[in-house]
């Protein structure tokens, strides 16, 4: 009886020690669901979901506070990707949030005046100029936020869809496309 | 010489005798040149001209931008009307920058870089360059620079194949071009190896080419060529896959994912070998190629020497004109070309086809119906994928398991669409599948790439808060410290008590006369 209770009070004994031990050892830092989370969001900071930025947005979701579908530019896919990651029901897109195409900012450079406001608004530093010089917006590093139109003086800045180039273009999905074959060879 | 065989294939309706029966005639110069700044695989080349400049036959209008690139020269000599956008040879019709060029019928040539005719004495650098310079990208409708092909970049080559088996119905452009300069062919053959620094080479021709065969044999024989086997391989569509080609000759399989190069072999196109002979032996750059314009829609079929930007609408004329049977125009062949919505577009230096079918001949497939798992595509796969399994993944849009069965190794032969009883357009499926794929991808590229960007602004914006915080900090501490220093009195102290004495018995006088209202305010101040 003693022996019994005494190898069972050494092996638990034993076993907190290595789950304590190990716990220490392979300690994570931050969330990682945050993470798998914030490598799913397209990284704009637009901040239309009502966080400021992408990361603080994935937090929000990660600690449950928030819902998956607030995302505009990531769209339906983003919230399908989430929803995968999450374990949860896709849900539709949130009604507040308009989804706009994917543009770029453009600063009509003779009406800039200088101001530096849209260089301090610009989360990803794609924004080039100095105070009373002109401004200009590094295309191939904007993410189409729009961040800088509200603070822009003179509003001067506009926002341009992307051109579409046969190197960004891709096939579509067939069926549609051949169904719309057959639908005007019956009609014909 | 012992041949391998691959998975799969087809015997398809050759329609290989309609162009063959005259020899290539050399295309007029058309009224306008389109150049497309992107005729290859890789960056579009740097724009070197503007509008109204007069430019020469055979001068570089744009040069390589970057590694994998290729420039762009004059096929004429004439002047630079426009450049613009304009609608490419594409199958999404859309439009890319180009540069249009007035011919002026003069053909007055640019000083072309020398003749290396001793190019058995120069490295390989300097030929390599040559090859780069003149434009040079694989004519077998690829289109990637040939330059970068010859570069070892430390891999270990000892084979080269030439590509001269051209399996797609309807195209003979390499066969004409093989049985009239066969001569040239091989002494670019000779240059190749002479880069390569290798022995083995192959060339494989499919064995419907008899007369194409004869005379690469005699021309390597009179050139006496060494460790050079001609191979006639049978006739089966893909064998003029790149991979299936190697697979033939040598047996061995490229690795998924991987180049010839990592099974030690380059593999070029018989077209490539002759422009490469021109590059180097004459300095002539890549301005003109060989182009079949077939098809039961023209009246004289036949394989045309064109410039490089040639209108289709020229190209269509110079055959004898359209007459009507056919209401489309390929650009390719019928299994992997693609449509074109006018005939107004460039020949571009990958066209090796302009086909106008009859209905017959490229019948416009039915409504498709249920696939019904005959797995008659798995039997022709040249590739040996699962063609079901791919379509129902791509079809439901589940891009991850599409890439476990290994959809990048699709050669999209159109094989697998050709046989299915279910007229499924299952190219286009694996080809929706692989845009998306890509895409995503660039995606994916795009967002780490901005949000490395805000992370490191987040961190310089702290740096400078931090920074800000730690000035005022100091200048804090630098006012609190006489303060605190107050018992242990230096001299400085003492001075400092006594300026502020100075100060205050100031303030006291200056109060007492703004009491007196006295005039001596003035000298106080």
């Amino acid at each position: 009886m003693l022996s019994a209770i005494l190898t069972i009070t050494i092996l638990a004994l034993l076993f907190g020690l290595l789950l304590g031990y190990a716990a220490m050892k392979f300690h994570i830092e931050g969330d990682p669901v945050a993470d798998q989370i914030d490598s799913l969001l397209p990284q704009t900071q637009c901040g239309q979901c009502g966080h400021p930025g992408c990361r603080p947005y994935a937090e929000a979701i990660a600690a449950g506070e928030d819902e998956i579908n607030k995302c505009a530019p990531g769209g339906e896919e983003t919230i399908i990707a989430l929803a995968d990651l999450l374990g949860r029901d896709p849900i539709p897109m949130d009604e507040s949030i308009e989804e706009r195409p994917p543009s770029v900012a453009r600063i009509k450079e003779n009406e800039c005046i200088g101001c530096t406001l849209c260089i301090q608004a610009c989360p990803v530093d794609a924004i080039l100029g100095a105070a009373k010089q002109m401004h200009t917006v590094i295309e191939s590093e904007c993410t189409g936020c729009e961040l800088c139109l509200p603070p822009c003086p003179v509003e001067c800045i506009v926002m341009e869809p992307i051109h579409a180039t046969y190197e960004s273009w891709s096939w579509p999905y067939p069926i549609t496309a051949h169904r719309n074959v057959a639908q005007a060879q019956e009609a014909s | 010489m012992k041949l391998h065989s691959f998975h799969g294939g087809l015997h398809l309706p050759e329609h290989k005798s309609e162009s063959t029966g005259a020899p290539i005639r050399t295309a007029a110069i058309p009224d306008r040149i389109i150049l497309p700044l992107k005729q290859h695989i890789g960056a579009p080349a740097h724009l070197l001209v503007k509008p109204g400049d007069r430019v020469l036959k055979g001068q570089m209008l744009a040069a390589p931008a970057g590694r994998i690139s290729a420039p762009i020269h004059a096929p004429t000599s004439g002047t630079v009307v426009e450049i613009s956008e304009q609608q490419v040879p594409h199958p999404s019709g859309l439009s890319a920058p180009c540069i249009i060029i007035e011919p002026d019928g003069r053909e007055e040539w640019t000083a072309l870089p020398p003749p290396m005719t001793n190019w058995k004495e120069l490295d390989a650098e300097t030929l390599i360059e040559r090859v780069r310079d003149c434009g040079i990208v694989g004519l077998g409708g690829a289109t990637f620079p040939s330059s970068v092909k010859l570069e070892h970049r430390g891999q270990a080559i000892d084979t080269l194949i030439i590509n001269g088996a051209e399996c797609e119905p309807f195209i003979t452009c390499d066969d004409m071009l093989m049985r009239e300069q066969a001569g040239r062919i091989i002494e670019g053959i000779s240059i190749l190896k002479h880069i390569l620094d290798i022995n083995r080479c192959f060339i494989g021709i499919e064995n419907n080419k008899p007369e194409a065969i004869e005379a690469m044999r005699n021309a390597a024989k009179n050139a006496g060529l060494q460790n050079t086997t001609i191979v006639p391989i049978p006739t089966l569509y893909p064998s003029g896959g790149e991979k299936q080609l190697i697979e033939i000759l040598t047996g061995k399989q490229v690795p998924s994912h991987g180049i010839p190069a990592n099974i030690g072999i380059v593999c070029h196109n018989v077209g490539t070998a002759h422009a490469i002979a021109e590059a180097v032996l004459e300095g002539k750059p890549l301005i003109s190629r060989v182009v079949t314009v077939t098809g039961a829609g023209v009246n004289s079929p036949c394989n045309l020497r064109a410039l490089i930007g040639t209108p289709i609408k020229s190209l269509v004329k110079a055959a004898g004109g359209a007459n009507g049977q056919s209401t489309r125009l390929v650009y390719g062949g019928p299994m992997m070309g693609f449509s074109l919505r006018s005939n107004e577009l460039p020949l571009t230096k990958g066209g090796n086809c302009l086909l106008l079918p009859s209905e017959e001949e490229s019948p416009i497939p039915p409504r498709m119906t249920a696939c019904i798992r005959c797995g008659k595509c798995a039997e022709v796969c040249p590739a040996r994928l699962l063609p079901q399994q791919l379509y129902w993944y791509a079809r439901a849009k589940d891009f991850d398991k599409v890439q476990d069965y290994h959809i990048h190794d699709c050669i999209e032969c159109g094989c697998c669409s050709h046989v299915c009883p279910s007229h499924i357009p299952l190219v286009q499926f694996y080809r929706f599948a692989k845009t998306e794929l890509w895409k995503k991808e660039q995606e994916k590229r795009k967002a780490d790439h901005a949000r490395t960007r805000h992370e490191a602004r987040v961190a310089r914006l702290e740096r400078l808060a931090a920074e800000r915080k730690a000035k005022l900090r100091q200048k804090k501490e630098a006012l609190e410290k006489p303060a605190r220093g107050k018992g242990k009195a230096a001299g400085g102290d003492d001075a400092k008590k006594a300026a502020i004495e100075a100060a205050m018995k100031r303030v006291a006088a200056k109060k007492a006369a703004a009491k007196e209202q006295q005039p001596e305010k003035g000298a106080d101040n």
